[in-house]
Parts: C-alpha cells; sequence; structure tokens
C-alpha cells in the first residue's frame, strides 16, 4: 500500500495520458455500438493503423532530432492529419468490406461479431508483412521505432509526479478533440441524424436520415478519432506494432462498457477512470497485473452496472 | 436465341420437378447406420497405420503426431466449443482458458504431486467445469455480445495469471509432465505416437455420443430455443441461465480433457501456448464447417488444423487466410461448409445467436422488435 501511496500523483500522471487515449478509441467502439449494436472488434486494428501511419509520416520528414518551433508544430500537425486519414479511411473501408453486406441483409450479430474478428486478424497479419530479399513474409513481429519527435522535458510537478510535455500534449489533444466531438454530434445536422439512428433507426429512415451515410459517418469519425489516438500513442511512446491495438482495443472497450456503451461523454470518463485504477493498482500489485486488473473491472462493470456509469444510448439519454 | 429457349427450359425442369425424397443418412435403418459408425471409426484409428497416407497429408512431419496435435485436438476442442456456439448460440472467445486449466492442472498435479495422467484428467476436466461455472453464473446474463467480450477478457487474465504466478512455473511454464502409463503393448513416448490417437480419437467418439445424445434430449431443445429467442424461451418457462450454464461446463469439461491429453503429449507448458489466436482459431474451425452439425465441425477443425501443416511454406500467413476466410465466410456463408438444416434458416433470419444488427433497413426490420432489457 505504501507503494500506491509514494506513487500516486505519477500513477495520477501516467493514468490520466494513457486515459485518455483509451477514450479516443473508446469513442470508435461507442458510436458504432450505438448505432449498428456491433462490437467493432476490427477497431482495435483501426487504432494500430493510425499508429502505423503515424510512424511512417514522422520518417518522411526526416528529423536528424527532436524538433522544435514551427518544424514541432508542422510535423506534429501533420502526423495526427495523416493518422485520422489513414484509420478514417480504413475504417469506411472496413465497413463497405466486412459489414455493409451484412447489415443490408439483417444478419445475425453472431455472423457480423466474427466477421469483425476476421477482419481483426487479418488487419494484423497485413502489418506484419515484410518484403525481405523479393519475398514477402510475415516476420515484422518486433516493435516498429519511430523517430522522436518531440523533446520530451520536464515542465511543472504534482506532488511527486512530474508532468512532462508529451503527456500534456496527449491528455489536451485528446480532450479538445472530444469536446469538438460532442458539439458535432450534439449540435450539427449530421450528429442529429447519427443520434436519431441510434435511437431508432426505422423512423430515423422514415424521417429522411440517409442511413448509410450515417453509418459511413459514424465509422469515419470513430476510425478518425482512433487515428488521433494513435498518432498521440506515437508520440508519446516512440514505437508500435503489428499488435499493439489487441490489448489496448479491449482496454478501449472496457472503457466504452464503463462509461455507458454509446455514451460519448461516459466514454471519456470510462477511458480515464480505467487509464486511473490500472495505474494505481499497478502501483499496488506490480506492473504485470495491469491487464488483469482491467479484465476484472471490465467483469465487476457488467456485474453490477451492465449500463455503464453515465448510462447507455447515444441518442436516447441526450436527444 | 436458342440458348435462351435451352436456359428458360432447364430453369423450369428444374424448378416442376416433383421433389423426390434425398436418400438421408438418418434414413438408413440403425444397424446400417452403426455399421456405418463403427468402419468410421476404425477408419480413422488405422489413419497413422495405413501404409502411403502419411506420405499424401503429412510428407514433412510424423503423421500420426500431426494427427494428435493439432487435428485431434482441434477437432476435440472445436466439438467441445459447438456445444456453447453451436448449440446453445452463446459466442464464447477465451475458450483457450478451459483448455489451459485442463493442461495446468494435468501438468501441475503431475509433475509436483506424481500424479498419474488417469488420475489428473478427471480433476482436470472437473476444474474446467468448475471455471466454467465460476465464469459463467455472473456473466451469461449479461447481453451476447458482452459476453463474447469479457470471455474474452478470461482468456487474457488465465494466460497473464499463468505467467506471473511463480507457483504455475512463471513464463516458463511447467516441465516434466508424465505420460500416460502404457496400456498392453501401447507405450506412449516422444516419438511412438500412435497410442496418443488412439486416446484422443477415443475421447472425440466420447464427446460425439454426448453431443448426440444432448442435442436430441430436452436441455439440447432448450438450447435451440435459447439460441432462438431467450426472451420467448424465458417465457415458455425455460430456465435460461441454468442450460446455458450447462453448456458452459459441458464446453468447458471438453476444453479441460483435451487440456490435459495435450499437457501429456507435449510433457511441457508454457503460458505462450494458450494464446487468444487459438480461441479464434477453433471458433473459425466451427464457423467454417456448419456451427451446430458435428460432421461439419470435425472437417471445419481437421481443415483448420491440417492446412497449414501441409502447405508449411503458407504457415506464417496462415492468419492471413483464416481471417480473410472468417469474414468471407460470414459474408457469403455464414451457415458453414456443412450447415445444420436448422441453424442455417436461423443465421438467415438473424436469430441464432444474439438477434440482428441496428440500423437495419429491409425486410428483417420489420419482423424483429429489439426487447430492450433494462
Amino acid at each position: 500500500m505504501s507503494n500506491f501511496v509514494d506513487l500516486f500523483w505519477s500513477s495520477t500522471i501516467d493514468g490520466l495520458t494513457i486515459g485518455s487515449i483509451y477514450a479516443l478509441v473508446a469513442l470508435g467502439y461507442t458510436l458504432v455500438y450505438g448505432v449498428l449494436r456491433l462490437i467493432n472488434f476490427a477497431h482495435s486494428e483501426i487504432f494500430m493503423i493510425g499508429t502505423f501511419a503515424s510512424v511512417g509520416t514522422i520518417s518522411l520528414f526526416g528529423l536528424s532530432g527532436p524538433a522544435s518551433g514551427l518544424t514541432l508544430v508542422l510535423v506534429l500537425f501533420c502526423t495526427a492529419a495523416a493518422g485520422m486519414a489513414a484509420s478514417g479511411a480504413s475504417a469506411v473501408v472496413l465497413e463497405r468490406v466486412a459489414y455493409r453486406r451484412l447489415r443490408t441483409r439483417g444478419s445475425s450479430r453472431l455472423a457480423a461479431l466474427i466477421s469483425a474478428i476476421g477482419a481483426s486478424l487479418f488487419l494484423q497479419e497485413v502489418f506484419a508483412l515484410r518484403w525481405s530479399n523479393g519475398e514477402l513474409h510475415a516476420s515484422g513481429r518486433d516493435y516498429v521505432n519511430s523517430e522522436r519527435v518531440l523533446e520530451k522535458t520536464e515542465l511543472f510537478s504534482i506532488g511527486d509526479g512530474i508532468v512532462r510535455n508529451d503527456k500534456l500534449l496527449v491528455f489536451v489533444a485528446a480532450i479538445l478533440m472530444m469536446i469538438v466531438l460532442d458539439r458535432f454530434v450534439n449540435r450539427t445536422r449530421l450528429g442529429r441524424g447519427i443520434r436519431a439512428t441510434a435511437q431508432d433507426s426505422e423512423s430515423a429512415v422514415l424521417m429522411g436520415v440517409n442511413i448509410n451515410r450515417v453509418v459511413v459517418l459514424t465509422f469515419l469519425i470513430g476510425g478518425a478519432m482512433a487515428g488521433l489516438a494513435g498518432a498521440l500513442y506515437v508520440v508519446y511512446f516512440d514505437q508500435t506494432r503489428y499488435i499493439i491495438g489487441f490489448v489496448l482495443g479491449i482496454k478501449a472497450f472496457t472503457a466504452a462498457v464503463l462509461g455507458g456503451i454509446g455514451n460519448l461523454r461516459g466514454a471519456l470518463l470510462g477511458g480515464l477512470t480505467i487509464g486511473l485504477v490500472e495505474n494505481y493498482g499497478a502501483s499496488i500489485w506490480g506492473a504485470e497485473w495491469k491487464d488483469v486488473i482491467t479484465f476484472s473491472i471490465l467483469v465487476l462493470v457488467l456485474l453490477f452496472r451492465p449500463n455503464g456509469i453515465l448510462g447507455e444510448a447515444l441518442g436516447r439519454s441526450k436527444a | 436465341m436458342s440458348t435462351a429457349l435451352s436456359k428458360g427450359r432447364l430453369k423450369g425442369a428444374g424448378s416442376g420437378r416433383p421433389r423426390t425424397p434425398v436418400p438421408s443418412f438418418g434414413g438408413l435403418p440403425t444397424p446400417v447406420r452403426w455399421v456405418v459408425y463403427i468402419a468410421l471409426v476404425a477408419l480413422a484409428a488405422a489413419l497413422p497405420s495405413i501404409p502411403g497416407v502419411a506420405d499424401i497429408m503429412s510428407p514433412q512431419n510424423d503423421w500420426a503426431s500431426v494427427l494428435v496435435f493439432p487435428i485431434g485436438l482441434y477437432i476435440l476442442m472445436a466439438l467441445g466449443l459447438n456445444v456453447v456456439v453451436g448449440y446453445a448460440g452463446l459466442l464464447d472467445l477465451g475458450y483457450v482458458a478451459f483448455f489451459a486449466i485442463g493442461a495446468y492442472t494435468g501438468a501441475i498435479l503431475g509433475s509436483e504431486y506424481g500424479w498419474g495422467f488417469w488420475e489428473a484428467l478427471p480433476v482436470g476436466i472437473l476444474l474446467s467445469m468448475i471455471a466454467g461455472l465460476l465464469l459463467g453464473t455472473p456473466t451469461l446474463r449479461l447481453r451476447g455480445d458482452y459476453l463474447a467480450i469479457v470471455t474474452l477478457g478470461f482468456g487474457e487474465i488465465i494466460r497473464v495469471t499463468a505467467n506471473n504466478t511463480d507457483w504455475l512455473g512463471g513464463p516458463r511454464g511447467v516441465t516434466n509432465v508424465p505420460r500416460p502409463p502404457a496400456i498392453g503393448d501401447l507405450t506412449f513416448g516422444a516419438l511412438s505416437t500412435k497410442p496418443y490417437w488412439y486416446l484422443v480419437l477415443g475421447l472425440i467418439v466420447l464427446v460425439i455420443i454426448i453431443g448426440k445424445r444432448l442435442e436430441r434430449s430436452r436441455v439440447g431443445r432448450a438450447w435451440a430455443a435459447i439460441r432462438e429467442d431467450e426472451d420467448a424461451a424465458e417465457l415458455m418457462g425455460v430456465p435460461t441461465l441454468k442450460f446455458k450454464l450447462a453448456s458452459f461446463a459441458i464446453g468447458a469439461g471438453i476444453a479441460g480433457a483435451g487440456g490435459a491429453v495435450y499437457a501429456s503429449r507435449t510433457t511441457a507448458i508454457l503460458p505462450d501456448n494458450f494464446p487468444f489466436v487459438l480461441s479464434a482459431l477453433i471458433l473459425a474451425a466451427v464457423v467454417l464447417g456448419g456451427s451446430g452439425n458435428i460432421a461439419g465441425v470435425i472437417l471445419g477443425a481437421f481443415l483448420v488444423a491440417w492446412l497449414p501443416e501441409r502447405f508449411r511454406e503458407f504457415q506464417e500467413f496462415r492468419q492471413l487466410f483464416f481471417g480473410a476466410a472468417l469474414v468471407l465466410i460470414m459474408l457469403f456463408r455464414p451457415q458453414g461448409l456443412l450447415p445444420n438444416a436448422r441453424r442455417k434458416a436461423e443465421l438467415q433470419e438473424g436469430s441464432g445467436g444474439m438477434g440482428t444488427l441496428g440500423a437495419e433497413v429491409g425486410a428483417a426490420a420489420t419482423q424483429t422488435v429489439e426487447v430492450d432489457k433494462k
């Protein structure tokens, strides 16, 4: 327990940082679940694609060391844009290829979930493929390192916890993006379409909502959020890997369920909570138990409050 | 012109032909069917001994040992998962956890406490079933897709726990697991793998008999009712939680048996032997073959296990192919290669699991009424 007290502030800072990445990824699960009632199991791979796009973009700049000033802003902006574009586009393709046919035929959700698992395995393996000696091999199993964009400096400290600029950047960028998304869904015409479909798809169609457009938009937004999360992840950890999305995806899904699936603000709350609890737990029992802690939270949440902290429903609660 | 005509005529002939009853296997007299069953089992038992088969089926590796793992054990696990996914319509993504529990029970009891294989096997089955009940009691009340994620989490918990617990050998796992004692002339050994095949085959036959009997019993009908419409089943007086738990426990026990055999076959196990991908592959086997149909599930598991062994040059792309295959099967043949007629109908109308997707527009949208389970 003394560890918990000693590491309280640094666990809090780390928890909020990683938690905001979970929250961004959780948005994709929540949006798609709210509209389609489908666990987009391949969403974790959409995030992974975002990290790879970011690593690629950073390498294009050919930085010799951490950037500063205008260059830094430019690189960060391009990285985020590339991550969001790549992830958003792949999410739309994923919907078109793996789910559209099932959706239009009113297939079983079991079928859609299995299709999602298949797409997830496929995408993971695609990013493990490497050319070597003119032949294709599935050998890219190691971490792919990225050049460091941001010189990691200490900004200030709270108690014993040190706030670094990269952690602050991740946190602030994630929060800002979520405010933008929240405004979009709650204030714009397209956002109203999403909420209407989530609430009652048949009535939404009768009221003139173009349901295919709403579904594509949902995947696009969710994918773009995961792409931003991927870019922030790369700036924070300087690396990625083909399987990086798997555990992170389950944690993000847990975050979505914890906050109340289908609820955008719930995703933020859930993500930050998971990040904090996981780091507090790690300070007590050791970092190797992190994943067990998260999954145990998932089971407990589903047992005692299956609708999540803030309650379910994208459309219902705040229509 | 003439081609169009002939096309039309053919079509008309096809649809107008009086339906002659297709000679089905189930329609044969019982003794004939039993003879066929026994012949099939005898053929399966002889598989490693027939000369020539090994060269075709497995030119690179010892055929008998490939038959035991992966083929035999995949079939066993797929039959077990079929009880959960195929019969009760519950999606379990952490099935490998029960395989791991069986394997670790057999391994620890054997290497630490000196138990023999035959004493450890029932304990492994029992512990797996208990784990199934412990996981199922709280989680089987959940919606189907939540269940999938919770079971996935459970699979990871088991693996990470095995990895972090010194008592279970940590990342180095458990070694020196005893092999089963010799039965007559049949000695179980690293190179003498045929007895393992007989053992696995025996378990498979046992599981098939249990599965068939269950499917045609009150339990099987209850499972079908739950699969098709859980709320309706509950209203009709089916104690759904009890039957879902039963399917979970039975599936878990079968995986546990497979795990115990696996541990004694390899004599050393690691946490990394039980990754999520194994759960996904077994699920792929069930779905690919045709969930709910025993012959289909066996075929699916055989293909999933055998293809990468046979075509080793493609083995590193195995997951790539399986991922793509899962998507394509769900899109174009969700009922699997050898479908169960009832499951096929269910999957087409959107029941048979967890209800339909939201945001669907079309015929299905007017048929289904979402019951809000709050």
